[in-house]
């Protein structure tokens, strides 16, 4: 199988998979990075979201070679602390429920915030509209948003 | 205080430097120290609560987390009793231990009924051993003697730690009852807490079942018929096995797994599977289950649940008949985490680990599947992903021993989600037929409620209001015996029948020109001052969330535009009365507010609490309009996401949500707030728009409320 190289949340990785292999396996089996989740594999959830170039992207449908030569951040590279403003805001409100669509609701979040470090409802909505979550936590989510908006600005 | 011989306290007290402080469930009768140095790790790893001379504590949720917050609740509990500083504790979940714990197991909304006066006693116990400690080394009197934080302090002012206490708490006998604290008393307990899970989760540290890995461990996944009631024939893997990364391809009953290094070589390897199925009888469809329940609902041989008084006689005596049929589909349960579990099988034991809400369950049906001793058979908890009942059966988790016991490897069995979707252990199909007679005052003189379900058991909750509040009443149901299985799913049977009932009763009050609310509290008074029958609520907890929640949204004196419907359900314990606002704009109904008020006695942590009403609502809103499975040929029509339309961010109403905290002991809150809202919001539409809704899911039902969320 060929091999690839990617650069994942700062750090140089090589992985030995088949050209079509997703991004969202080549994370999960291959290089331990579990925080990013598998819930539809057909990018309907979103639970696998993760940023490319800084791009909230389907790591689902999007293939290991979509990958090469470009910036990926996952979960685990949000920040180094777990302090990004997102992180933060998720605590604070106590977003989770089971906790396992926040993963990719925070990298949409967060690639939201920024592009638009002062979005409205609508454009709030628009953004997290595209997620699943199981539990019902979209009213907390919303708030959460909002306040990481107001951290971020800090 | 019932049940004290099984409550009973064992103290332990381990002269190794940690104070530990679990349950004997099974045979105690007095209360004892023993030398737990020969006992070691297995039981620090599993009593309710530790605390070592470094003065770490740590408190274990012995109960499967699966979003509802049990986790938090029960160490805030433990804390609550044994003073500590919440914010240093640490808690874990606890794997399977049947030896310790009773049950152990997520369903039914039942933990923090069964375990609240456990965990308080365990708590207060800890405390109770360590102020005696104190005591003695200051050699002063227990009474004199306060705790804070994780401290006990003396008159003087000066303090000891538990931690530096814990070898001193050697020898302490517990008394008989462990003094607890008084409610009023209480600082943590009715705070709002945030999860104890949140660092893990919010960094994708957590360990979720489908991240649990070992060295050596391969993956696997399991190919089942598409169409309920097929066998396999036959099946030629050759063309799989090419894909790199495939080990195998193994056949174990009517399935057949594909074994490999990683996920997405299997889910390629899968589809190369040639495989011939057969089947011997008609396999099922809509078309089909229409058929089944015309029949039986004419036809059936009903069994009788509950019959009070001559329901024939009032029927025949009725100024007024009303009727009315309810029907709802097959649900998937859909948690995000699709099902999975890790298995590893040896020759005489097995090591289980994933998520599951029936751990002891699973460790019973693998001991039976492989013939190993249950002794020999361990099961961790991972966290979950979601359960909604999905996670009572252990199917996947046995799929997972045998597909290891057939690879002789530690197996990752892993579902996809059209696995999950189209797997079965659905939320059965079922349908409602309801009639009420009413006298010239307009009167309920009788009540009946015919079920008819596709594997539901027991379609009817026959002591449900408002039986107890009519005199002559006939529930009965009957079942069919279908291939597609089914199982139970977050509160089950109320998820729809709660609906069914509360539309009916709102269809009543129209017909005879009552008030909803009003006739709701007339039939409340009856079974509370001339209660007919067994009756199974409480009419004044039922009476105090009606009136409050009218009084938070107004009943009766909405603004100008808006159209409420209201809903109240008594479910696993807790009452909830809801009031849903639908606006009508250019004829167009949306629904704008969802007001909840829920009396579960005393709220443990605002915080989970709101998060479970919320959560429910959502749930009961997003299944009655959209959720859906159709069936043609064995198989149902909807495979994932993109078919099968679960509730979005940009479609939830604004929420009120209060609770009547009455200091009465606490019941649960995992399920109670979703049976009300469907009906809820079917009133709210009937009153905007003159349509009744008979029908789940409302979206499929009336095209002009499709967009109503």
């Amino acid at each position: 199988m060929p091999e690839y190289s990617l650069k994942i949340n700062g750090k140089k990785l090589k992985v030995d998979v088949s050209e079509d292999t997703p991004l969202l396996w080549v994370l999960r089996d291959h290089l331990n990075l579990t925080g990013t989740k598998y819930g539809c594999g057909i990018a309907q959830c979103g639970a696998c979201t993760i940023h490319v170039d800084g791009m909230p992207t389907r790591s689902c449908i999007s293939p290991v070679t979509l990958g090469i030569g470009k910036e990926i951040t996952t979960i685990e590279g949000l920040s180094e602390n777990g302090d990004h403003p997102v992180q933060k805001a998720w605590d604070a409100i106590d977003v989770p429920q089971c906790g396992f669509c926040q993963s990719g609701q925070m990298m949409t979040a967060s690639a939201l915030l920024k592009e638009n470090p002062n979005p409205n409802d609508e454009e709030i909505s628009m953004a997290m509209s595209a997620h699943i979550c199981r539990c019902g936590t979209y009213h907390r989510i919303n708030d959460a948003v909002k306040l990481a908006a107001k951290i971020q600005k800090q | 205080m019932k049940n004290n011989r099984r409550d009973f306290l064992k103290n332990m007290l381990l002269t190794s430097g940690a104070l530990v402080v679990g349950f004997k469930t099974m045979a105690a009768e007095n209360a004892q120290i023993i030398d737990l140095n020969s006992l070691g790790d297995e039981l620090l790893s599993n009593a309710f609560l530790t605390i070592d001379s470094q003065n770490v504590i740590t408190i274990f949720s012995p109960n499967p987390e699966i979003g509802q917050g049990i986790k938090t609740a029960f160490a805030v509990i433990v804390a609550e009793e044994l003073d500590v500083d919440w914010e240093k504790v640490v808690v874990k979940q606890a794997d399977l231990d049947t030896k310790r714990f009773e049950r152990q197991l997520t369903g039914g909304s039942g933990a923090i009924k069964h375990s609240w006066e456990r965990l308080r006693k365990a708590g207060a116990a800890g405390k109770y051993a360590l102020v005696q400690a104190a005591a003695k080394k200051w050699n002063v009197s227990a009474n004199s003697l306060k705790t804070e934080k994780g401290k006990v302090i003396n008159e003087k002012g000066e303090s000891l730690t538990y931690g530096e206490l814990v070898n001193l708490a050697v020898g302490v006998t517990l008394p008989a009852d462990i003094p607890l604290k008084s409610t009023k008393d209480f600082t943590l307990i009715g705070k709002t807490i945030k999860s104890v899970d949140n660092k893990a989760v919010l960094t994708g540290k957590a360990i979720f079942g489908m991240d649990y890995k070992v060295p050596g461990m391969l993956y696997a996944q399991v190919i089942r018929s598409k169409s309920f009631g097929q066998k396999l024939v036959d099946f030629d893997a050759s063309e799989a096995l090419k894909i790199d990364g495939i080990i195998s391809v193994k056949s174990f009953g009517d399935k057949i797994a594909v074994i490999g290094k990683s996920n997405w070589p299997i889910m390629k390897a899968r589809k190369l599977v040639k495989i011939n199925w057969s089947a011997e009888k008609e396999l099922e469809s809509d078309e089909m289950h229409n058929r089944i329940f015309s029949d039986l609902m004419v036809n059936g041989k009903f069994e009788t649940r509950r019959k009070d008084g001559d329901v024939e006689q009032a029927f025949k005596d009725a100024h007024k008949i009303i009727e009315a049929e309810y029907q709802c589909p097959f649900l998937s349960h859909s948690p995000m985490e699709p099902m999975n579990f890790f298995a590893d099988v040896k020759s005489d034991s097995v090591k289980l680990v994933g998520p599951t809400q029936t751990p002891q369950s699973a460790q019973n049906q693998v001991s039976k599947l492989l013939n190993i001793p249950v002794e020999n058979i361990t099961v961790d908890l991972t966290k979950m992903g979601g359960g909604f009942g999905r996670r009572l059966n252990n199917d996947y988790a046995l799929e997972a021993a045998e597909v290891s016991a057939l690879a002789k490897a530690p197996i990752k069995l892993q579902w996809t989600r059209e696995d999950d979707m189209n797997g079965g252990i659905y939320r059965p199909a079922v349908r409602y037929k309801f009639k009420a007679s009413l006298d010239k005052a307009g009167n309920v003189t009788g009540f009946m409620l015919k079920g008819v379900g596709l594997n539901a058991g027991n379609s009817t909750r026959q002591d449900n209001f408002p039986v107890g509040a009519i005199d002559n009443v006939l529930v009965e149901s009957v079942d069919y015996k279908s291939d597609i299985t089914t199982g139970p799913w977050r509160a089950p049977i109320t998820n729809f029948l709660a609906y069914a009932e509360q539309a009916f009763i709102d269809e009543i009050a129209f017909a005879v020109g009552k008030d909803p609310v009003k006739l709701r509290l007339e039939l409340l008074k009856k079974a509370q001052e001339m209660p007919v029958g067994k009756i199974t609520y409480e009419p004044a907890r039922f009476e105090k969330v009606i009136t409050t929640v009218a009084e938070r949204a107004k009943w009766g004196n909405a603004k100008k535009g808006i159209h409420q419907g209201f809903s109240v359900y008594f479910s696993h314990n807790s009452y909830v009365a809801q009031i849903a606002e639908v606006e009508l704009k250019k004829g167009k109904p949306s629904l704008k507010k969802v007001f909840a008020v829920t009396d579960c006695g005393i709220v443990i942590n605002q915080s989970g609490a709101r998060n479970q009403i919320y959560g429910a609502i959502v749930d009961g809103l997003g299944h009655a309009m959209y959720g859906n499975l159709n069936f043609e040929n064995g198989a149902p029509k909807q495979t994932n996401f993109d078919q099968y339309r679960m509730i979005k961010f940009n479609e939830v109403p604004e929420i009120d949500a209060y609770f009547v905290d009455n200091g009465i002991d606490p019941t649960g809150l995992g399920e109670p707030a979703l049976p009300p809202t469907g009906g809820a919001l079917a009133n709210a539409i009937f009153k905007a728009t003159g349509k009744r809704l008979y029908k789940q899911p409302f979206a499929m039902e009336d095209e002009k409320v499709a967009e109503i969320l």
